[in-house]
């Protein structure tokens, strides 16, 4: 199941590039498509990514959905906290997702999975 | 599996090659350890370069694969991150504290020696001993 | 429990614009008869709006025979559209247009106007020549109006979009500019930072450092905010990610000008400061960058 995940963030790389994101942003985006994937496959019998493209007004950008059907989160602000050391290999990596794109949006209940929406919009 | 080991004086440059899963990961890490410990390696260059992503597994791997070489009396130094992948690994908070690092090959191996002379003035502090 | 940081509203995926029009049965016929009045009346129609667009003084960064051109290719767009109820077609060519005109200092409200005078030539010429039966003219409009809007609105957004593009790119630009990387000595870099920050410059900072750090194999940088006046926990903590991303590609930061403001913000984002190579000013950081990469001060006898 890990092979999943250099599958979803190459697939997350090459839209991002076809979309003209920046090498850069395109790093970005594929970095935070490998955590949220790692975390589905750490945590859950099944998931699923979908990534497409998205319109926000006259911008375009990459919108990247992040399903699982894991314990839940039960206590988001906590997940989400962000100090400054993050040691980024505990725990979700979640504030960090959060720091690489522009948007982020989660909802997750206990016992009922986990859904995390990023995106991120061009220049 | 096949990992890309180069010899350099009584230095290992090892490649990390890109799109490996977790799995080919860990494999990378036992063959290196091992390859470190029948060549009595001083140092290992871990060159990443051409890594396009680095995410917390990458990283945790690579700073235990640093530190596995540490017990076998042996340096690291990873070279060759790309600056965009610097960028996305700071974002994640991924530091890489307590790993050395360099720009590349060149500035890996420079390192490599530096480290080996301090290394060595340090243990020959007798007079007469060269 | 839900959690949600949206910096932007999001349309559906779908660009509503974009959609082909629905139509039923007698409307395509309606519109398959004004098509083929459109086409015969093709060359009439078109020099009717190229002099209207000249009396309106619209276009005037253009000559006489680039208007031409583009009536031309708008004017046959707009009956494509007409005809086959799909807009993929004029977006493109909007686009592309926006593309060509933009740079020649065409305005918005003269896009605006050229199409609303097509519209407006060609309604004329519905009237005149349904003028007989009111009631078929009523259905005629009735399927061309609608059209007729989506495909002006479609030009109009298409060329704003274009004209919004343009102005980031040109600021992307401006500020990539306004931030240099210098090189002073041969592994040193120096990145002074002057002024207010936001998040995007600093993120454009970051990356430009650590471009530099690669081109020019730096091997300390020093990072002076000398010219910083205050700075919120956002970009003290790019910063820090800046500092962090130069040890990454090898790189060892010496941070001057701290002021006790910004030192104070750096601790209360969790910074222990004692790990973070600082010096007072840029002279004193960059004598001890030399002195970190071996360069030796030689001091010359006084001569006796």
């Amino acid at each position: 199941m890990d092979q999943d995940i250099v599958g979803a963030r190459q697939q997350g790389r090459a839209l991002a590039v076809k979309l003209e994101f920046s090498p850069g942003e395109s790093t970005l985006i594929a970095t935070a498509i490998s955590e949220l994937a790692r975390n589905i496959v750490s945590y859950a019998r099944r998931g699923e990514i979908r990534i497409r493209p998205a319109q926000n007004g006259e911008r375009p950008g990459i919108v990247i959905v992040a399903w699982d059907d894991g314990p839940g989160i039960q206590d988001i602000r906590q997940a989400m906290r962000d100090g400054f050391s993050t040691s980024g290999s505990l725990g979700l990596g979640l504030p960090g997702v959060r720091r690489l794109m522009d948007d982020f949006e989660i909802v997750s209940e206990q016992g009922k999975g986990t859904t995390v929406t990023v995106k991120k919009w061009k220049l | 599996m096949e990992v890309p080991i180069l010899k350099q004086g009584s230095f290992l440059i090892a490649t990390v090659q890109a799109a490996l899963s977790d799995a080919d990961l860990l494999q990378f890490r036992s063959a290196l350890i091992q390859y470190v410990v029948r060549s009595r390696s001083q140092g290992v260059i871990l060159d990443v370069t051409d890594l396009d992503v680095m995410d917390s597994f990458a990283s945790r791997t690579i700073r235990e694969i640093a530190q596995m070489i540490r017990l076998r009396g042996a340096e690291t130094v990873i070279v060759g991150i790309q600056p965009e992948v610097a960028f996305a690994m700071v974002q994640l908070g991924l530091t890489m504290e307590g790993v050395a690092t360099a720009l590349d090959l060149d500035e890996g191996l420079e390192y490599l020696n530096q480290k080996g002379k301090s290394a060595t003035s340090r243990e020959s502090r007798e007079p007469g001993r060269g | 429990m839900a959690w949600k940081n949206d910096g932007g509203s999001e349309a559906t995926s779908q660009n509503p614009v974009a959609e082909p029009i629905q139509r039923s049965e007698p409307t395509s016929l309606l519109l398959r008869e004004l098509v083929g009045h459109l086409r015969q009346h093709r060359t009439q129609l078109r020099e009717d709006w190229v002099s209207r667009i000249s009396e309106a003084q619209l276009l005037t960064a253009m000559t006489k025979e680039e208007i031409f051109a583009e009536a031309t290719s708008v004017y046959d767009s707009y009956v494509e559209v007409l005809q086959t109820g799909t807009f993929e077609a004029l977006q493109t060519y909007a686009r592309n247009l926006s593309e060509r005109i933009i740079p020649r200092g065409v305005e918005t409200h003269e896009v605006v106007g050229i199409v609303l005078l097509l519209r407006d030539v060609l309604a004329r010429s519905l009237f005149a020549k349904y003028q007989a039966d009111f009631e078929k003219l009523n259905r005629i409009l009735d399927a061309y109006e609608p059209a007729a809007n989506r495909i002006a609105n479609t030009v109009a957004v298409g060329f704003v979009q274009e004209r919004e593009r343009v102005i980031r790119q040109q600021q992307e630009a401006i500020r990539e500019l306004s931030t240099p990387v210098l090189q002073v000595r041969e592994r040193l870099l120096i990145l002074p930072i002057i002024g207010v920050i936001d998040p995007q410059r600093a993120r454009q900072l970051t990356e430009q450092l650590l471009r530099g750090i690669r081109t020019n194999r730096a091997k300390v940088v020093v990072i002076d905010i000398t010219g910083v006046a205050a700075m919120d926990a956002t970009v003290a903590n790019h910063l820090v990610q800046t500092v962090e991303a130069s040890r990454l590609l090898g790189a060892s930061s010496i941070v001057t000008g701290l002021s006790p403001e910004i030192a104070q913000t750096l601790v209360n984002i969790g910074v222990d400061l004692g790990k973070m190579n600082t010096v007072g000013d840029l002279q004193g950081g960059i004598e001890q960058a030399e002195r970190l990469l071996g360069y030796k001060v030689v001091q010359l006898a006084e001569p006796s």
